[in-house]
C-alpha cells in the first residue's frame, strides 16, 4: 500500500474556517450481508419515494443502481461455481466464502461467491458536479461532503453528465413526491451530521459493513482491514476510492472490494470530468467580477 | 440467520472476526452461506441422517466430553430390557400399534419404571381421546416428561449393554459418512469437515452453538431434528455454557412469549397443560399427571404454580372448597390444534373464527384448504394493520378466479377491525432468548385502531354485561373471572396492571398486596397469585423489570440490567453445567457461573440456574423428591432425574431417539430402513389435501423434484407487515422460484421468464431465477433437483403494494405427532416453463397431474410401508 | 431583513468576500441549508421501543412530533442490537404510517359483494352477540361418559405471535373463561 499523503482539505478550500475533520464512509464489502437495511434507512430518513416495483433478475438486486430516488444501492454478484449447462454434476458442492479467516478459500472451480456491496455517492475530493453547478445548489459542506441544496437547485441537470460515477440524477417522479424535477443524491445525512449523529445507513447497518467517521481514521482502518484479509489469503481484497492521488482526489466514501471494480459496476479509473477547469476558472473569475458590478447595480435598482 | 435475523447475525460476524468457524448447512445458499466459512447443501428433509452421522462420528472416535456426559446426562442410566430399537424392527421402535398408528411407550422406560410409563402411554396423536393430562409431547416446553421417581440405576463406566450410552452407540452405528452421502447428498470429505470442526470446537476450552429455525421444525419429524442436535450438544458438553446451546431463531416479535403465555390449545400459561376430560378431571388428578412427588426438580411444585394461576384468574372466587375454580376450566379430549380446526371448519363444525395478526390464507400450508375452510364460517373477525388476504378471501381470492368459490355464495360475515401498531400501545415482547422487553406507547392509535388488550378487555365486559343475570353454570367462569383492569386514556386497559397480575402477588400475611419476587414464593394454599409462574419476578420489588434499559455499554457482556429474562432473569439456562462437577469452571476461557467455596454459594456472570447454596458435593438422601432431591451435580433442574436426556424414556410420541424417515413426499426410498416415513405422523386424507405418491408407491416420477419454502430478508412471513410497505415491496416485488442452471436446462426454464410449479394440491406461477446458488445433489446415485420458493406473496389483499401466487398453496398438511406442526419444508413437485392456466383451467390442469400419478385420497396414507414385493 | 444583510448574503458577493472564491461552499449556502436540523432534534419526544418484526428484539427509538410518529431508528443503548436495524426494522415508520393502512372498521355482510363501513362500537356489540350465540348453540357440557368438558368447539382463534404478552394473557384468560379451547398461534405453524 502506498503511504497516504495528507488529503486535500475540501472544506477549507470552500470557505469553511475551523471546519471539523472531514467525514466519510468506509463501506467494507467483505462483511456485507446484502440485507439492504441501508437502502431502507436512507429512504426513510430522507423521505425518498419508492421508485420501481419490477423484478430485475440481477440476483437479489431489484434496485438496479444509484439515482435520484436511490441513494444507497446494494449490488449482488453471483460468481458461478461451474459453467452453465456443464452437464455432469460437480461432486464437490462445498462452498467456502473467500473472506473466511480460518479456512482457506475455495478454489474457483468449486466455489460460488456471492458478493454484496452497498454503493453510494463518493463525495469526491474533486467533485465535478459541484464544479459545474451554475446555481450554487451543489455545495461543499463543513464536513467535506457534497450536498444538493433543494431550495436552490433549478433542475438544469448540468451535474448529471458531470458525475464520473453516474450517481446524481434528477427526480422525475412520482408526481407529488418531494423534490421532483431537481437533482438528488446522498447528502451523507447532512442534517444528522450537524447534530453529531451518524448517517442513517451507517447507523442501521447490522454488520458494520458501512462505517462512518473521520476520513483519515477510516482510511487507516481500511488499510488495516486489507492487510488482515491479505494475511488470511484473501488476496483479491482491495480498496476503491481511498487514494488521494486518484482521478477524483480520493473519495469521501470509499470501498473495500473483493474483485475488480467493474464486477461491482464501478468505473475502474474514475476521473473528475472537470479536470481542466482550473485554467478555465481564471478566465471565469474576470468575467465574474464584471458580472458582479452589473448585478449589484441591478440589485440596487430593483430594491428602490 | 443473515437472511432472516440480520441484526442477530452481527454477533456471528463478531465471533467470526474473533476466529470462530461458521458453517452453514441448508438446501439453499442464502446470505448466511455467502458469509460462512463452509457451506453444505443438503437435501431438504434429510437432516436427521446428517445429525446422526455426527453423533456416530463423536461416539466412534471417542470425541465426546466424557466427564460432562457421565455426570450431567443420562448416558449411564439403564433402560428397560424390553426396549427394541428401530434397527431391530425395520425402522419402528418397540410398542407400535399399526391400527392406531401410535406407540405404547412402556418398553422405552428406564429400568424399573415400566409400569409408570405404561400409565402415561395412552398418548395418541390425531383425534382419539387422550385420557391423561400432561402427556402429549408439546406440553413439555419447560421440562422433560414426568418420572415416578428419580431412583434410576446407573453404570458410570458406560459399559452396560442397556445403558443409554450403549443404546446410542448401537442406534447410530449405521449413520456412517457413506449413509449420510446416500441420504443427504453430502460427500464424505465435506461431511468430515463438519465433524472435525464441531468436535474440535467443543470441550473444556471451546463450545459450539447450533442455530435453527422452522427449516427444522416444519417436518413430520421436526421434534426429532431438534433432539438430534440436543444429543450432539450433550455429548460434546455444549449445553448450559457460554457459546453453546441449541438456539431457536424465532420469526415473530413475541412468538416465544405466545408460547410462554400460550395462545395454544393444549397449554395454560407457563407450560402447565390444559386439563383433559376423563378420570383425572379434578385438581389432584391433574397435578398427579404433571409430576410425581418422587421425581427431582422444580416441577414438583406444579401445585403452587397452578393454584396461583387459578387465584390470578378467579381471585376471591377461587377457594380451597372449589379447588380454586379448577372445574371452571374447559377440558380438551383430542388434538384441537390449528389444522384440525381448519378441517373441522370444512366440515361445518366451527362457526366463528378470530384472526389476530395472522394471515393463514397465505402463511399456512395448503392455502386453498384454508380459504375454503373460512368460506364455511358463519362469522370471521380479522384484526390486523392491513386488509390482508385472510380478510378479503371472499372478494378477490384465488378461488374466486378459478370459479371454485363465488362471492355471492359465501355466507361468511366478516368483521375487519384495524389494530394498533407497536408504537401505539404499551406492553412486552418476549424475544428469542426469553428476554422480556417493554415497549412504550408513543402515540394514540388512529381512528378505530385499537390494541388487542383493548379489544379483548372490552369484549369481555360486553359478554359479562349480557350474561350478568345468568344463572347458568357455564357462565360462572366468566362472571366470576377477575376482569377489573384499570384503564388509561381511551379506555385502554393499563398493560402494567396486566403484567403485575402475570407476575403475581402475596394475597395474605405481612406482604399482602406486594409483588412476588420469585416463583419459589408461590404457595398451593391460595395465599399467592400469579398468571405465569416463569414470568414471576418481572415485577419484583414493585418495579417493571422488563422496562430496564441500562445501556449495554455500561454493563457486563451478559447485560443483566437490560430487560428481564425468564426465569429469574437468567440469561443462559442450565448454567450449572458451565462448571465441572466440583463447581469449578471447565476452563477460565469459558467461566460463567461457579461455586464460591468460601462464601458457600454459586456465583458468576449470570444468575445461577441452581439452588444458590447447594454445594456441588451435596447428595440427597434416597426417596427425597423435588428441588431438594437434586444432587449438587444435577444441572438439569427441570428434568425429573436432574440429567440431560440423550435418550427420552417418555414424553415423545414417535420414539425415544431420532431416526431418519423420509418426508411424506419424497423422490427416494428410505435408505436407512424399510419404513419410509414417520409412522406416527398426523394426516388429513381428504380431497382438499391430497398427497403425491412416494416410493415404493408408483407414480412419484410425475412430481420428480423437491420443493421447499423460505423467507427473504426484505419481507416478513405472509407479507402482512411488509407487502404493504413501499420501501420493502420495491426490494422484492415479485414471487419467484430459485432453480439451478441444470434444472433450467432440463425443463427449458428461462431466467426472468415464468414457471409453473405443480404439486398434488395445486399449481402456482412464479418468475424464474436461475442461479448457481442452487446445487443439484446426488442422492443414492441419482441427481435430485430442489426448487426454492419464498412464501411472502398472496393474491387478493386490499391495497397491497405487491402481490403474487402464494408458495404455501402448493404445500400439503401432515403433522409432527408431538407438536402438531406441519410438514411444509419438503414436498414433491413438477416444474414447467410458462404461466399457469387461469380460471377453471387451473383445477383441470392440477387434476390431470393427479390422474397421471394415480393419486387418490388414500395415496401416501399407509402408516407402515408396504414392502416392495407387496407384502 | 435589512438591505445591508440581504446584500451580504448574496452568493455572488459572498464568493468574493469570503474564502470560498469559487462559490462551492460557504458562499452558496442558502438560508434553508443554514437552518438544517434533523427532525429527531425538533421532535416533541422520544420513547424507547422494540422492533415488531422478528424475535431478535432490536431496540428502537420512536420520535414523535405533533402526536405523530416521525422517525423510528435503532436504539444504540440496546445490548442486543447496538443501534442497528434490518430493512424491515428500518421500515417500521411505514408500518405505522403506511399508505395502505386501514384505520376504520370494515364489514362484509353474509353473501355481500363488497365492504361496508361500520362504527367500532356497533361492530363490538355484533361480535359479542355472535360469540354468545355460537357458544350457546355449540356448548358441550360433558362427554358421552359424563366427564365434564365445559367448552365450545364452535369458536376458534389464531394469532398472537406478533402481540404483546399482556394481550395474549387476556386472550387466553377470556377465551378459557368462556370455554373456547381452539386457541392457536404462529408458534404451531
Amino acid at each position: 500500500m502506498p503511504g497516504w499523503s495528507t488529503a486535500a482539505d475540501p472544506a477549507a478550500d470552500t470557505g469553511w474556517s475551523e471546519a471539523p475533520a472531514r467525514k466519510g464512509f468506509f463501506t467494507d464489502g467483505s462483511v456485507c450481508i446484502g440485507c439492504k437495511a441501508c437502502e431502507v434507512a436512507c429512504k426513510e430518513w430522507n423521505g425518498i419515494p419508492e421508485d420501481g416495483l419490477q423484478m430485475l433478475g440481477m440476483s437479489y438486486d431489484n434496485t438496479g443502481g444509484l439515482g435520484a430516488s436511490t441513494w444507497r444501492h446494494v449490488a449482488f454478484i453471483e460468481q458461478p461455481r461451474r459453467p452453465v449447462g456443464a452437464g455432469s454434476l460437480t461432486p464437490l458442492p462445498m462452498v467456502a466464502a473467500t473472506h473466511g479467516q480460518n479456512m482457506p478459500a475455495s478454489s474457483p472451480e468449486t466455489g460460488i461467491r456471492w458478493l454484496m456491496s452497498s454503493d453510494v455517492c463518493k463525495h469526491c475530493t474533486h467533485a465535478a458536479c459541484l464544479d459545474v453547478c451554475p446555481t450554487g445548489a451543489l455545495m461543499r459542506t463543513e464536513f467535506g461532503t457534497v450536498v444538493v441544496q433543494d431550495d436552490v437547485c433549478n433542475g438544469c441537470g448540468y451535474c448529471i453528465p458531470a458525475c464520473p460515477f453516474g450517481v446524481i440524477d434528477r427526480r422525475e417522479g412520482p408526481a407529488g413526491a418531494r423534490n421532483v424535477g431537481i437533482a438528488q443524491k446522498c447528502t451523507l445525512c447532512y442534517d444528522r451530521l450537524r447534530d453529531g449523529m451518524t448517517p442513517a445507513c451507517a447507523q442501521a447497518c447490522p454488520t458494520q459493513s458501512i462505517q462512518y467517521g473521520d476520513l483519515d481514521e477510516l482510511r487507516a482502518r481500511a488499510n488495516h482491514r486489507v492487510e488482515e484479509l491479505h494475511a488470511a489469503g484473501v488476496t483479491d481484497a482491495r480498496l476503491y476510492g481511498a487514494d488521494p492521488a486518484d482521478g477524483i482526489g480520493g473519495a469521501g466514501a470509499f470501498f473495500l472490494l473483493l474483485d475488480e471494480p467493474e464486477v461491482y459496476g464501478l468505473p475502474p479509473d474514475p476521473v473528475v470530468t472537470t479536470r481542466d477547469l482550473p485554467a478555465m476558472w481564471r478566465t471565469a473569475a474576470v468575467a465574474g467580477a464584471t458580472l458582479l458590478a452589473g448585478a449589484a447595480a441591478a440589485f440596487v435598482r430593483a430594491r428602490s | 440467520m443473515a437472511e432472516c435475523h440480520p441484526v442477530g447475525f452481527q454477533w456471528v460476524m463478531e465471533a467470526k472476526a474473533r476466529g470462530a468457524t461458521i458453517i452453514h448447512i441448508d438446501p439453499r445458499f442464502t446470505r448466511t452461506s455467502a458469509l460462512a466459512d463452509l457451506y453444505l447443501p443438503v437435501r431438504a428433509g434429510s437432516d436427521i441422517a446428517f445429525l446422526g452421522g455426527i453423533i456416530n462420528h463423536i461416539l466412534t472416535n471417542e470425541k465426546y466430553f466424557r466427564e460432562y456426559v457421565v455426570s450431567y446426562t443420562n448416558a449411564a442410566t439403564i433402560v428397560s430390557e424390553d426396549f427394541q430399537d428401530a434397527d431391530q424392527l425395520g425402522g419402528l421402535f418397540s410398542g407400535f400399534d399399526p391400527k392406531t398408528g401410535t406407540y405404547d411407550t412402556t418398553s422405552w422406560a428406564y429400568e424399573g419404571m415400566e409400569t409408570a410409563a405404561a400409565a402415561g402411554s395412552r398418548v395418541v396423536a390425531g383425534r382419539q381421546p387422550q385420557a391423561n393430562a400432561g402427556e402429549a409431547g408439546d406440553e413439555f416446553g419447560g421440562r422433560g416428561a414426568a418420572l415416578p421417581h428419580s431412583e434410576v440405576r446407573r453404570d458410570e463406566t458406560l459399559q452396560d449393554p442397556f445403558c443409554v450410552f450403549q443404546i446410542l452407540k448401537r442406534h447410530y452405528a449405521r449413520y456412517t459418512p457413506e449413509m449420510v452421502e446416500r441420504i443427504c447428498g453430502v460427500p464424505p470429505e465435506q461431511f468430515a469437515k463438519v465433524c472435525e470442526a464441531v468436535t474440535a470446537n467443543s470441550g473444556r476450552e471451546r463450545t459450539t452453538a447450533w442455530v435453527y429455525s422452522v427449516g427444522w421444525t416444519q417436518h413430520s419429524v421436526g421434534v426429532q431434528y431438534i433432539r438430534g442436535a440436543a444429543i450432539i450438544q450433550l455429548l460434546l458438553g455444549n449445553i448450559g455454557r457460554p457459546g453453546g446451546g441449541i438456539l431457536a431463531l424465532r420469526g415473530h416479535a413475541s412468538i416465544q412469549g405466545s408460547t410462554d403465555i400460550p395462545t395454544l390449545f393444549d397449554l395454560l400459561p407457563a407450560y402447565l397443560p390444559m386439563p383433559r376430560a376423563g378420570s383425572r378431571s379434578n385438581l389432584d388428578g391433574y397435578l398427579a399427571a404433571i409430576k410425581s412427588d418422587g421425581q427431582k426438580g422444580f416441577w414438583t411444585a406444579a401445585d403452587t404454580y397452578m393454584v396461583s394461576l387459578l387465584k390470578a384468574w378467579w381471585g376471591e372466587a377461587a377457594t380451597q372448597d372449589n379447588e380454586f375454580g379448577f372445574d371452571w376450566l374447559p377440558r380438551i379430549d383430542a388434538d384441537h390444534s390449528n389444522y384440525h380446526t381448519i378441517v373441522d371448519m370444512l366440515d361445518d363444525k366451527v362457526e366463528g373464527y378470530f384472526l389476530l395478526g395472522q394471515n393463514p390464507a397465505v402463511g399456512s400450508s395448503n392455502g386453498k384448504m384454508q380459504r375454503l375452510a373460512m368460506s364455511h364460517l358463519k362469522w370471521l373477525v380479522v384484526r390486523d394493520l392491513n386488509l390482508i388476504e385472510s380478510a378479503a378471501f371472499w372478494k378477490d381470492g384465488p378461488e374466486i378466479a378459478t370459479g371454485e368459490m363465488r362471492t355471492e355464495d359465501i355466507g361468511t360475515e366478516v368483521f375487519f377491525l384495524p389494530a394498533a401498531a407497536h408504537t401505539e400501545k404499551d406492553g412486552t415482547f418476549t424475544q428469542t432468548q426469553r428476554l422480556l422487553q417493554w415497549h412504550h406507547k408513543a402515540v394514540d392509535p388512529p381512528r378505530d385502531c385499537r390494541s388487542e388488550l383493548h379489544f379483548f378487555f372490552h369484549l369481555g365486559l360486553l359478554l359479562r354485561d349480557r350474561l350478568e343475570t345468568s344463572g347458568l353454570a357455564r357462565d360462572q367462569a366468566l362472571l366470576r373471572l377477575t376482569w377489573d383492569y384499570p384503564t388509561l386514556e381511551g379506555d385502554e386497559p393499563d398493560a402494567e396492571a396486566v403484567l403485575q397480575e402475570i407476575n403475581g402477588r402475596h394475597l395474605s400475611g405481612d406482604k399482602a398486596g406486594t409483588m412476588l419476587s420469585s416463583f419459589v414464593e408461590m404457595k398451593a394454599d391460595g395465599s399467592t397469585s400469579g398468571g405465569c409462574w416463569v414470568y414471576t419476578g418481572v415485577y419484583s420489588d414493585g418495579i417493571n423489570q422488563s422496562a430496564r434499559r441500562k445501556p449495554g455499554s455500561q454493563q457486563s457482556w451478559v447485560a443483566p440490567e437490560w430487560g428481564w429474562a425468564w426465569p429469574m432473569n437468567r440469561r443462559i439456562l442450565y448454567n450449572r453445567a458451565s462448571a465441572d462437577p466440583d463447581g469449578k469452571p471447565w476452563s477460565e476461557r469459558k467461566a460463567y457461573v461457579w461455586w464460591d467455596e468460601a462464601a458457600g454459594k454459586w456465583t458468576g456472570h449470570d444468575v445461577p440456574d441452581f439452588q444458590v447454596n447447594k454445594a456441588p458435593s451435596f447428595r440427597p438422601e434416597r426417596g427425597i423428591g423435588g428441588p431438594d432431591g437434586l444432587a449438587g451435580d444435577d444441572p438439569f433442574i427441570m428434568q425429573a432425574d436432574g440429567k440431560g436426556w440423550l435418550y427420552a424414556p417418555s414424553g415423545l410420541l414417535d420414539g425415544p431417539l431420532p431416526v431418519h424417515y423420509e418426508p411424506l413426499e419424497s423422490p427416494v426410498r428410505n435408505a436407512m430402513h424399510p419404513q419410509q416415513a414417520n409412522p406416527t405422523r398426523e394426516m388429513f386424507p381428504r380431497r382438499e389435501n391430497l398427497t403425491s405418491p412416494s416410493p415404493p408407491e408408483p407414480g412419484s416420477d410425475v412430481y420428480p423434484y423437491v420443493v421447499t419454502t423460505y423467507r427473504l430478508t426484505e419481507h416478513h412471513t405472509a407479507g402482512g407487515m411488509s407487502r404493504w410497505s413501499p420501501y420493502l415491496a420495491e426490494l422484492q416485488p415479485e414471487f419467484f422460484c430459485e432453480v439451478s442452471p441444470e434444472l433450467a436446462a432440463e425443463r427449458g426454464l428461462e431466467h426472468l421468464g415464468w414457471a409453473t410449479i405443480v404439486t398434488a394440491r395445486t399449481a402456482v406461477e412464479a418468475r424464474v431465477m436461475v442461479t448457481d446458488r442452487v446445487t443439484p445433489l446426488v442422492v443414492g446415485g441419482r441427481t435430485i433437483h430442489q426448487i426454492g420458493l419464498p412464501y411472502h406473496w398472496g393474491v387478493g389483499g386490499g391495497n397491497a403494494i405487491v402481490s403474487g401466487d402464494s408458495a404455501n398453496d402448493v404445500m400439503g398438511v401432515a403433522l409432527d405427532p408431538n407438536v402438531h406442526i406441519q410438514d411444509s419444508k419438503a414436498a414433491a413437485c413438477d416444474i414447467q416453463p410458462g404461466r399457469r392456466p387461469t380460471g377453471p383451467a387451473l383445477p383441470r390442469y392440477v387434476e390431470e397431474y393427479r390422474r397421471r400419478a394415480g393419486i387418490t385420497v388414500e395415496t401416501g396414507t399407509a402408516r407402515m410401508t408396504q414392502h416392495e414385493d407387496g407384502t | 431583513m435589512s438591505i445591508r444583510t440581504r446584500v451580504r448574503q448574496w452568493p455572488v458577493l459572498r464568493q468574493f468576500t469570503t474564502a470560498d472564491h469559487l462559490g462551492r461552499g460557504t458562499a452558496v449556502r442558502s438560508a434553508h441549508t443554514e437552518e438544517l436540523t434533523p427532525r429527531t432534534r425538533t421532535a416533541d419526544r422520544m420513547v424507547q421501543s422494540v422492533c415488531p418484526y422478528c424475535a431478535v428484539g432490536c431496540g428502537q427509538r420512536v420520535y414523535v412530533k405533533g402526536e405523530r410518529v416521525i422517525q423510528i431508528e435503532g436504539d444504540p443503548d440496546s445490548p442486543i442490537s447496538r443501534g442497528r436495524l434490518c430493512p424491515k426494522g428500518s421500515a417500521s415508520e411505514q408500518l405505522v404510517n403506511g399508505p395502505g393502512r386501514v384505520t376504520t372498521v370494515k364489514y362484509r355482510r353474509p353473501f355481500g359483494t363488497d365492504w361496508e363501513d361500520l362504527p367500532l362500537e356497533r361492530a363490538m356489540e355484533m361480535i359479542a352477540d355472535r360469540v354468545l350465540d355460537t357458544r350457546a348453540r355449540t356448548w358441550e357440557d360433558a362427554d358421552d361418559e359424563g366427564n365434564p368438558l365445559h367448552r365450545t368447539l364452535g369458536i376458534a382463534s389464531l394469532g398472537g405471535a406478533t402481540l404483546d404478552n399482556e394481550e395474549n394473557y387476556l386472550i387466553k384468560k377470556l377465551f378459557t373463561a368462556i370455554g373456547v379451547v381452539q386457541v392457536e398461534n404462529q408458534a404451531r405453524i
